[in-house]
């Protein structure tokens, strides 16, 4: 059974002005880690709230295990966990408050999923009487998500999770995702960071409200349509600058402590012609190799 | 059931928690009272007079007696030339000059009528007006007692009598205004906040993602800050009783009773304005320019709504807080029962299931 | 890079009570110098960046920032400083034109330097069909570009950047740090905090903040031989593993 289905989805705000989904379309099996992989003002938000039946589409159909978004939002909202961008809990209740509130929105008490919640509740407990506010970004974030899953969701939207979280917390934030879906539970993420795009089954690459690609992670690399080099040199910042001079390169950009090109065609030559260039241009220790693009690769690839 | 009561016992937690919401929902109903029974009372105490007394006889020595026993006046001086009087005035000494004829006591025993004379200083009318209310009520005393003792026939003198409220005092009239004043601001401005408030913290867009029931957050949300306003109501009561001298002639149920059905309209318009804002600036905005202004200006216990031009009356009516005034003003002042009020109150309940019905229609259960 | 020191700082510290949220960092930032101020949430990034910009008087310890001492002469610092947070940047019911007056104004410019600098700015940015445009209707990236070169238009020493490019698409990231190495080799100092591990990468000298302190300084590259890693990733990760503070 597909968790989410969606088919030409499309929202406008401001009568129109701006086109926040366009006509977008993707499935979410049961089960699945799926991300939604694509920067601020991509959409992502949006399809979100309609998703959990916040907002109502312009055009368009989405289910959620079956259950029609306009329809049956009744049922929807019985069976999913929502987790918004803004850390959206009382900062005056604390820890444990927070959490049996929640539970009790939906019908149930603290102990009733405990053993869901648990490895990450544990983390939080120490500090289960602290007023949620005066809690650290890690830990609310912590805190949000065991709200989120009290009461046992079959499918869980984070919509950016770990915006303005250090790496640290991300990476833990993503260790607690996997044990979720190892307990079968369905999950819809949103996030900024490319780099988190491979720790998603599937994903879908999205930019100004159109999907750009979705594949697996490693499908979507698979596509990418030229070999792609990484360069490195002793000043990155003025090899760039030479790097963008040259027309035998279809793209060029910093990419971490190389930058990454590739050609506009393909030819066994060139890597060797380039090299010869950059050293009459002065550069030194210049080192090129072939590389596996990344998702942020495609994603830039995609964007032109 | 067991949902709700948790609902409740979070809104208690926020309340109890904010420090400014428990200082504006227990300082606010007490300053305004004491500011309102006080300072802003358009009553006059300790006002300073003179006496020309060209009697100085038995009645005339009375009258003094009795005017120096009010609390209302003060007399400066007893003279014996109308001469002293104008300059006093002019050099603002005194604010009344009281003129006891001669030949008084014979007049009052023979012919049983006397001329009094009052002079007034009325640059400032309304203070005027409020110390002749007082002098003639002590004037009119005097007279009373002395008819009963006297063996002349009764005599048919025009005379004024300030109903319900005698002698003009402040109190009576201010604190059933200020108990309306006082229950709507706090009851529709605390409402109004506290649902906008989760809007903006996002808290609201997970409850919306949830099975609950949203009138069951409706009610839950209201259902503390009657609890509160009840707890408000007595304090002002107490107050008003104890410290305004502000009498409840009728019956204490009734009026609570009243009160109440006057706290849930205000509940209700204060939700009905939070479910059709979206930030607490909005909300607060709208809750003192629809209810705080309107309700001082056509309450009638600041400006009389008889003297207004038709169109504001007509407006008037719209006001929760004046039917409730004259409701209040009924109980407790005039010491009339429910026969007298139904009206009033039944209209007060139409409002009130109205808002309710609005703003429960208004409730998003989305987004947008 | 033997350059003037425009950051000089020895053991400042700041205090809030019991908590130490800095203590005792030391260090120094070039005149030109792209520098990374990385640490992880509650680390105490945020009120080491407000003590340089002369936002909040430390509790102890020296510093200078372009000269001027960081207790007696903020006003002239914040004459010579640029920031720009991910918040805050502009007036989003102001024009691009309207914003870059405003605060060519607020630093002092003349008439004829806002003009002649906002032209220049825009036809670098590409923003001429927009700048007649609400800034509130741009895409984030090219507010973030926009905001970039306002707090540059009055010429700063050093430019302050609070996760500048935090939630920008990656081909905007991109253009956002060529304004950066542009105003790098202006002779502008950059001092930018960022989530974001590759760009560390971009950074001339990184320093990684861990429980109010600073536990490495370096360039990239020998911050990875140190720590014996491929990736500024690792590096953080080694560093922050550590910590023991939650707090924010």
């Amino acid at each position: 059974m597909e968790a989410v289905s969606i088919n030409s989805l499309s929202k406008s705000f401001n009568k129109g002005a701006i086109q926040a989904l366009d006509a977008v379309s993707f499935s979410v099996q049961e089960g699945e880690l799926f991300g939604l992989i694509g920067p601020d003002g991509a959409g992502k938000t949006t399809l979100f709230r309609i998703l959990t039946t916040l907002l109502l589409p312009d055009s368009g159909e989405a289910t959620v295990y079956g259950w029609d978004i306009r329809t049956d939002y009744q049922k929807i909202r019985r069976e999913v966990g929502y987790m918004p961008g803004k850390f959206s809990l009382y900062q005056d209740l604390t820890v444990e408050e927070n959490l049996s509130f929640f539970a009790s929105v939906f019908g149930q008490k603290l102990t009733d999923n405990y053993a869901l919640i648990q490895d990450i509740y544990e983390q939080i407990a120490p500090f289960k009487d602290r007023r949620a506010g005066k809690l650290s970004g890690g830990m609310k974030q912590k805190l949000a998500l065991c709200c989120a899953l009290i009461h046992r969701p079959k499918l869980l939207f984070l919509d950016e999770p770990t915006t303005g979280v250090d790496a640290v917390s991300r990476k833990e934030f993503w260790e607690m995702l996997k044990k979720l879906k190892a307990q079968g539970m369905s999950i819809l993420v949103s996030t900024p960071y490319m780099d988190e795009a491979n720790l998603c089954e599937r994903i879908a690459l999205i930019q100004n409200g159109k999907i750009l690609s979705i594949d697996s992670p490693q499908g979507i690399i698979k596509q990418y349509p030229t070999p792609l080099y990484a360069v490195k040199a002793k000043n990155m910042i003025s090899l760039l600058a030479t790097l963008r001079q040259q027309e035998q390169l279809a793209s060029c950009y910093a990419f971490g402590e190389y930058h990454h090109i590739s050609f506009k065609s393909q030819d066994a030559q060139q890597l060797q012609q380039l090299q010869q260039t950059l050293e009459a241009a002065g550069h030194q220790e210049i080192s090129m190799l072939a590389i596996e693009p990344s998702i942020e690769d495609c994603f830039i690839e995609l964007m032109h | 059931m067991n949902q709700f009561i948790t609902f409740i016992k979070k809104e208690f937690y926020h309340v109890f928690r904010d420090g400014k919401t428990l200082l504006m929902l227990f300082g606010l109903p007490i300053v305004q009272i004491v500011l309102f029974g006080f300072a802003l009372s358009n009553e006059i105490k300790n006002a300073k007079m003179m006496i020309l007394d060209q009697a100085k006889d038995a009645s005339s020595q009375q009258i003094i007696e009795r005017f120096a026993a009010s609390p209302y006046f003060q007399i400066e001086k007893t003279i014996n030339h109308e001469a002293a009087i104008e300059p006093s005035f002019l050099k603002g000494n005194i604010k009344m000059a009281l003129i006891l004829p001669a030949n008084l006591d014979q007049d009052l025993n023979h012919t049983g009528t006397a001329a009094v004379q009052l002079l007034l200083d009325a640059s400032d009318p309304n203070a005027a007006n409020t110390l002749n209310g007082y002098a003639s009520s002590i004037l009119n005393s005097f007279q009373q007692e002395r008819m009963l003792n006297s063996k002349l026939p009764l005599q048919l003198t025009p005379q004024i009598r300030m109903l319900y409220n005698p002698e003009l005092k402040g109190a009576p009239t201010f604190v059933p205004g200020v108990m309306a004043l006082v229950l709507m601001l706090v009851c529709v401005l605390m409402t109004s906040i506290s649902i906008v408030k989760e809007k903006e913290l996002g808290t609201m867009e997970i409850l919306l993602v949830s099975p609950v029931n949203p009138f069951l957050l409706i009610i839950a949300k209201a259902v503390p800050y009657l609890g509160l306003s009840l707890i408000n109501l007595a304090i002002i009561l107490t107050l008003s009783v104890t410290l305004l001298d502000m009498p409840i002639h009728g019956s204490l149920l009734l009026l609570i009773a009243e009160s109440t059905l006057l706290i849930i309209t205000a509940l209700s318009l204060g939700l009905l304005i939070s479910n059709v804002t979206n930030s607490q600036q909005a909300a607060m905005l709208i809750a003192i320019l629809a209810m705080m202004i309107p309700t001082l200006l056509f309450t009638g216990f600041m400006f009389p709504i008889e003297n207004m031009p038709l169109p504001l009356q007509w407006i008037s009516n719209l006001i929760p807080a004046k039917w409730y005034y004259i409701i209040a003003k009924s109980i407790m002042i005039k010491g009339l029962g429910f026969a007298a009020i139904w009206k009033e109150t039944l209209i007060l309940l139409g409002m009130t299931v109205f808002l309710l019905f609005l703003s429960f229609k208004k409730f998003k259960t989305r987004l947008e | 890079m033997e350059a003037e020191k425009v950051i000089q700082t020895v053991d400042l510290s700041k205090h809030f009570g019991d908590f130490i949220a800095c203590n005792a960092i030391s260090f120094e930032v070039f005149k030109g110098e792209i520098f990374g101020f990385l640490g992880a949430n509650g680390a105490g990034k945020t009120t080491a960046m407000k003590m340089l910009c002369g936002l909040s008087a430390p509790s102890s310890g020296k510093a200078t920032i372009a000269g001027f001492d960081i207790y007696k002469q903020t006003e002239a610092i914040k004459k010579r400083i640029g920031y720009m947070s991910q918040k805050f940047s502009l007036y989003e019911d102001l024009s691009v034109l309207e914003n870059i007056e405003f605060f060519g104004g607020i630093y002092g410019l003349s008439q004829q330097e806002i003009k002649q600098r906002g032209q220049q700015l825009i036809d670098q940015l590409g923003l001429a069909d927009v700048a007649k445009n609400m800034v509130g209707s741009l895409p984030l990236g090219w507010k973030q570009k926009l905001a970039f070169s306002v707090a540059s238009l009055h010429d700063p020493e050093i430019i302050f950047l609070d996760e500048p490019t935090g939630g920008v698409d990656p081909v905007t990231r991109r253009q956002f740090w060529d304004l950066i190495y542009a105003a790098s080799v202006r002779g502008i100092t950059v001092f930018v905090t960022t989530h974001y591990m590759d760009e560390a990468e971009y950074c001339h000298r990184v320093s990684i903040m861990v429980d109010g302190e600073i536990k490495a300084l370096d360039t990239p590259e020998n911050l990875k031989k140190q720590f014996q890693v491929d990736s500024m990733e690792d590096v953080f990760f080694e560093l922050a593993r550590g910590a023991q503070r939650l707090g924010d």
